[in-house]
């Protein structure tokens, strides 16, 4: 049962209706990476609000570290180096969870209530429904989810869905020292982003936007990009990202489809024995047996 | 029950049992896939102990289940080779679904349909293997891409496998005389000439 401020708008597995009666606001995480300084405050207070410890890695010669998200990190800063105009730029992209308005880890979860969207827009996995069958990986456009090695449950930025419950921002945006990280209703969120689109622009990054993909119905963790007409320069952010149109097929009119056959076949082979009978031997072959039989009988004696 | 010493031997006591681990492992797969397909069908997870034992019991279950039936696939293979009597039965098959098999051409142990559902089973088998393994986490990691049209895949190839069986299995119950076959082994000589007139001629040496 969610808590009264956290309505489900949207629940893996469930074919009826949600409940719908009440509004409630659409929340956003506005990522500003023209003013993150790549200092990981945001990475350790997700560990620490959520209780959660990776192991310590090694250097591998990158800032990157841990090296990919996992089960135990859910958010990551991402660091690319790019030159731009014979200038070095380094990008840094903090990973995670986008919280797509269409989520494909959902639409391809099998568990009833193993992911849920909330009325507020961030997508949520339960993982006490979770069988572990990570199709919500397949699903996702952006590699977010990862099966833990641990439990094999799957894990990912919940978006602090606890703390948003009680009206408090995510741990990584409490936590930001720049105010590159910014929490609150997704409309102001898309205001703040074109003040701070129109200030790039003036300071002459030509393509500055923001990062609200619609291949996915728009996220609810969005970003502000230097270079928003080449979203993959950061750290391969996708430029169109769609859930697959494999996905689409199997989670879509394959299942009306295959279900429609077997009903037909299974209704047609009752409904063939009802009004045509079974196919028994004759009973002219079954007289010639016994006749043949009985020949033998006879012979035998 | 008494059994009639003129019967027809039709299967080996390890070829059935060959067959009913194959069906074992086919309804439990089935129900636990059509679990993973459809919300509709979710519950039936419980037969597993729950979605997350079933998520670990699928792929195992498949994986006997193709043990077997690759032993089975070499036990019959050869007498499922199609000819053309086969696609001639084939051609006629609609005059006897209606009821009347008087026209139908001479079938040996297997007749054209039996041997089409062969080879669609088989080819069935092959995929849903091949997919079932790029999709099982637990032990393989491959390329989400590739992941992802085995998915479709496993799906489709997963439902036709299942209408397939319907049809088996409806088969067998329509034609009275035949489920005997697969619990004891054995046939009437009637039943063998009615239906497989060439295989009676050869077991029997008569006409």
């Amino acid at each position: 049962m969610a808590l009264q401020s956290l309505d489900i708008a949207r629940r893996s597995a469930t074919t009826t209706e949600a409940p719908q009666v009440r509004h409630t606001e659409e929340v956003a995480k506005l990522i500003d990476v023209s003013a993150c300084i790549g200092c990981k405050a945001c990475q350790a207070a997700c560990m620490e609000w959520n209780d959660i410890r990776p192991e310590v890695g090694h250097n591998v010669g990158i800032y990157d570290n841990p090296q990919d998200l996992d089960d135990k990190t859910w958010t990551l800063m991402r660091f690319t180096e790019v030159e731009e105009h014979g200038k070095l730029e380094w990008l840094i992209r903090k990973d995670g969870c986008m919280h797509c308005a269409d989520p494909g880890c959902l639409k391809a979860c099998p568990s009833p209530g193993a992911i849920i969207q909330y009325a507020n827009g961030i997508v949520d996995f339960h993982q006490e429904n979770c069988i572990g069958c990570g199709y919500c990986v397949t699903g996702c456009p952006f590699n977010v989810p990862r099966i833990s090695k641990t439990d094999s449950k799957a894990y990912k930025c919940s978006l602090c869905s606890d703390r948003v419950a009680v009206g408090q921002a995510p741990a990584c945006a409490k936590a930001c020292p720049t105010g590159a990280i910014k929490f609150g209703a997704k409309e102001d969120m898309v205001h703040y982003a074109e003040d701070r689109i129109v200030d790039l622009k003036e300071r002459g990054y030509r393509n500055a936007g923001l990062y609200d993909p619609q291949g996915v119905g728009g996220t609810h963790v969005m970003y502000v990009l230097h270079h928003a007409d080449r979203p993959s320069l950061y750290a391969g952010l996708p430029d169109n990202p769609q859930i697959s149109p494999m996905v689409s097929l199997w989670k879509g009119i394959a299942k009306p489809l295959a279900m429609v056959a077997l009903g037909a076949t299974a209704l047609g082979s009752l409904f063939h024995y009802v009004m045509k009978g079974p196919n028994e031997v004759s009973k002219e072959l079954e007289d010639e047996m016994d006749k043949e039989a009985a020949l033998e009988k006879e012979d035998a004696k | 029950m008494i059994r009639n010493p003129r019967d027809l031997q039709r299967y080996t006591a390890s070829e059935r049992a060959n067959h009913w681990v194959l069906g074992i492992c086919f309804i439990l797969l089935g129900l636990s896939g059509l679990a993973f397909f459809h919300p509709a069908f979710f519950p039936l997870v419980n037969l597993f102990g729950g979605g997350t034992w079933a998520r670990i019991l699928h792929p195992w279950i498949g994986v006997i289940m193709a043990l077997f039936f690759l032993v089975m696939f070499i036990r019959f293979a050869r007498l499922n080779l199609m000819g053309p009597v086969d696609w001639d039965w084939l051609s006629k098959v609609g005059k006897m679904v209606d009821g009347d098999d008087h026209d139908m051409p001479e079938q040996g142990k297997y007749n054209g349909g039996q041997k089409l559902l062969f080879w669609g089973l088989a080819l069935s088998m092959l995929l849903l293997a091949a997919s079932g393994v790029v999709m099982w986490r637990a032990w393989f990691s491959f390329p989400v891409e590739v992941v992802r049209v085995a998915m479709v895949v496993h799906a489709a190839t997963g439902a036709f496998m299942i209408g397939l069986i319907f049809v088996h299995v409806y088969a067998a119950i329509w034609t009275r005389g035949t489920i005997r076959a697969m619990l004891y082994g054995t046939v009437t000589r009637a039943w063998a000439k009615q239906h497989h007139r060439g295989w009676y001629r050869q077991v029997t040496g008569k006409n």
